[in-house]
């Protein structure tokens, strides 16, 4: 392919990484930085003056739907997506149908990844089935490249079971445990977050404790065990408090949230439009507040999207009946640019920080958010900061509609995305 | 007003006004020939995915009275029972040029999402846990011609499962514009997770209260909601908060007792005490007509009098 052999430059942008800040040209060529500094040359330019230079952004958490659930995404489209909103990398949840509860599932979806416009790597099944019970193959997912195993869209709620996980987890270099904290016995039959606004629109609700409950049984597994736990989706006061505490202690825990939790409440139901339902839910304003605060002061580790599709029509039932998620991928950076970033809630390097080098350290990553430096894989994003823009979600990528964000004015969007040495998003569109 | 999706879309004057046109109705459905030609051509749809011969025929009736035609969907007879969803169905109907739906569904806000998607009035007949304005109507409606037209101070009691009482909500915010003054009395389990948008007081006792209530409203433990599940025992519900023959003695002799229907008698109330002299429910189930004509009038009619 005649691109990829191109050298490239990526001209007048100022790079940030975790080493810090400063204007350069980025000259890649075989798929590797070559030369980072001023006054570079290549056989191809990507202009890049007014914008930021990152590492490719990395999600942890992003639904593909491939195999089973096709009509919503499918890892061609998803991964699309995701290159469109800078990700470099993206971790693929479990809960397709069938589930990555064996190898032969988890190698197709890696197979079909090797194919799209981002890395597409698979979590792993913490339980067969992900019923919660007996314990999937995860040597086995291992040796295919899995680091991360969930359940995802499941809580491991025995706490038997999830000690067994994160006890054998230990034994395998690099992989952590990753827990859906919301407790079944007290979330299920639930919608929407249980406190006022579930109590003034009689929609039976789902508790904070079922998340504070779990973080803390699990913070203490952690420490029992030895073994590292990371949360997913994190959304309340009380468990990154906890998460906090955890961590003070020296504990091998590690947590992400949402963009939907650090920008919306559960007031956002009151109109019964289930663009706004998700597990776990959109909750109080002091929750928002608390996840603002986790960010900023390092409790919270990644921004993850929980990139969760659904064919249209399902998320135009009633609100009870449809199913929970919402779409992140194309609207994450410019998100967080938009309401942390500009407020001064986060630095433009810390939000970075969030959505690449960080969450590339807790999945083990060694091709990603590593510092743009001769050497270093070439995989980088170019983000115009202060573009603003509106969410249109008939112009999204994403094979479906449902995001939260739609009509909304955002400011910030990827330019480009280069994946291993070759473009992949030029100009906000993407090559194939 | 173009919908009527819960109590609170009335203000006190808005509420007094419909209450008021309720009771000029009531009159013409003692008439001979109880019809007026008030809403002659307008086309009424009842679009019901939950059980309810009664308050569909309810609404039905109340829709003919008013020289409407009426067209009826329930889930099951129609192509619903195929896949089709709920926005496919009202748009369909819609396509055929109608004024207003009236719809009843087990999911809280789905008559919200239908006033989305479609152009005619909708009618909130009861949606999940949320709301059920025209019940609330019809109790308003009866108390005031129990009381009068002021219920301003009265003391209103609601015992059972409120937590899942499209009912309860509707009548404690009903009672609320009217200036009346609520308590839910329920074991904890039953009760919302917060009182936030209820105005209300709640308390665990009704033995305690009793005495000092006007008027006692009491709703079925809701077996399809799972309230059972919420308690320890049916028996335990009774002895605690059962309007049993030996509570009933100790209210005031002029407190008035009210129950949406249908009762599980034994359970919530007494049958003695259902059928008794402070017993208003077949007063509630009558006025169910007339303040369903009084909507159907106030959204879709011109304002001219009532004939």
């Amino acid at each position: 392919m005649p691109e990829a052999d191109q050298s490239l430059v990526i001209k007048g942008g100022r790079v940030i990484d975790a080493t810090g800040e400063r204007d350069a040209d980025v000259l890649i060529a075989a798929g590797e930085i070559v030369e980072v500094g001023p006054g570079l040359k290549a056989e191809r330019e990507l202009d890049a003056s007014g914008c930021v230079v990152s590492p490719g952004l990395v999600d942890l958490h992003v639904h593909l739907r491939e195999p089973g659930g096709e009509d919503a995404e499918t890892i061609e489209t998803g991964a699309r997506a995701a290159a469109l909103g800078g990700f470099t990398a993206i971790v693929a949840m479990p809960n397709t149908e069938p589930p990555h509860d064996e190898p032969s599932v988890v190698a197709s979806v890696l197979a079909a990844g090797a194919r799209s416009l981002c890395d597409v790597h698979a979590a792993g099944c913490i339980t067969e089935g992900r019923a919660g019970t007996a314990l999937a193959p995860m040597g086995e997912l291992h040796a295919l490249g899995v680091r991360i195993f969930t359940d995802d869209g499941a809580c491991v709620d025995r706490a038997g079971v999830m000690r067994r996980a994160l006890e054998y987890a230990r034994s395998l270099p690099g992989a952590v445990v990753a827990q859906h904290a919301e407790d079944s016995s007290l979330a299920d039959g639930g919608h929407m977050h249980e406190g006022e606004w579930s109590s003034r629109l009689g929609i039976a609700g789902r508790p904070a404790i079922a998340e504070s409950a779990v973080v803390a049984r699990d913070c203490l597994l952690a420490e029992a065990t030895g073994a590292r736990v990371h949360f997913l989706h994190l959304s309340t006061a009380v468990a990154l408090d906890m998460v906090r505490g955890a961590k003070a202690r020296g504990l091998a825990v590690t947590a992400e949230a949402a963009p939907h939790h650090f920008t919306l409440t559960d007031a956002a139901c009151a109109s019964f439009d289930p663009a706004f339902k998700v597990h776990p839910p959109l909750r109080s304003d002091a929750d928002v507040a608390a996840v603002k605060q986790g960010l900023a002061d390092g409790t919270i580790d990644a921004i993850a999207t929980d990139h969760a599709p659904h064919a249209v029509e399902t998320k135009e039932r009633p609100f009870e009946e449809a199913p929970p998620g919402m779409l992140g991928l194309e609207t994450a950076l410019a998100v967080t640019i938009t309401e942390l970033v500009g407020p001064g809630v986060l630095t433009m390097a810390e939000a970075l920080a969030l959505l690449s080098w960080r969450p590339a350290a807790v999945a083990g990553m060694t091709q990603h958010g590593q510092p743009v430096a001769a050497g270093a894989p070439a995989n980088v994003c170019v983000i115009d900061p202060a573009l603003t823009w509106e969410v249109d979600p008939s112009r999204l990528a994403s094979k479906s509609r449902n995001t939260p964000y739609s009509g909304r004015a955002l400011t910030g969007r990827v330019r480009h995305t280069v994946l291993r040495g070759t473009p992949v998003v030029v100009d906000g569109e993407p090559c194939r | 007003m173009k919908h009527l999706l819960s109590i609170a879309d009335f203000d006190r004057d808005e509420l007094e006004t419909l209450l008021a046109l309720s009771e000029d109705f009531l009159h013409v459905t003692e008439r001979e020939i109880p019809k007026v030609p008030a809403l002659r051509g307008k086309v009424v749809v009842s679009l019901f995915y939950e059980d309810s011969t009664r308050t569909r025929i309810s609404f039905e009736t109340a829709a003919k009275r008013l020289s409407c035609d009426v067209m009826s969907f329930s889930v099951g007879s129609s192509s619903v029972s195929k896949g089709e969803g709920l926005r496919d169905t009202v748009q369909t109907i819609a396509a055929m040029g109608i004024d207003a739906v009236v719809v009843r569904h087990s999911a809280a806000g789905a008559p919200a999402r239908v006033a989305s998607w479609i152009d005619a009035s909708i009618i909130n007949a009861g949606d999940g846990s949320h709301e059920h304005p025209t019940q609330a109507l019809l109790d308003l409606l009866t108390l005031r011609r129990s009381r009068g037209s002021d219920l301003s101070g009265l003391r209103v009691g609601i015992v059972g499962d409120i937590v899942n009482s499209r009912v309860a909500r509707s009548l404690v915010l009903g009672l609320d514009t009217l200036g009346a003054a609520t308590t839910l009395i329920a074991p904890p389990t039953l009760l919302p997770p917060t009182l936030d948008g209820w105005p209300a007081d709640s308390t665990h006792d009704l033995d305690e209260l009793l005495p000092e209530l006007d008027v006692l409203y009491l709703l079925r433990i809701q077996r399809e909601r799972k309230s059972a599940d919420r308690l320890p025992s049916l028996r335990e519900y009774t002895t605690r908060w059962g309007l049993t023959v030996e509570r009933a003695k100790r209210l005031k002799p002029d407190t008035l007792v009210m129950h949406p229907g249908p009762m599980n008698r034994g359970v919530e109330i007494a049958a003695e005490v259902a059928e008794g002299p402070a017993s208003l429910i077949t007063e509630q189930v009558t006025n169910g007509v007339a303040v369903r004509m009084a909507v159907l009038y106030t959204l879709l009619g011109s304002g001219a009098q009532v004939a």
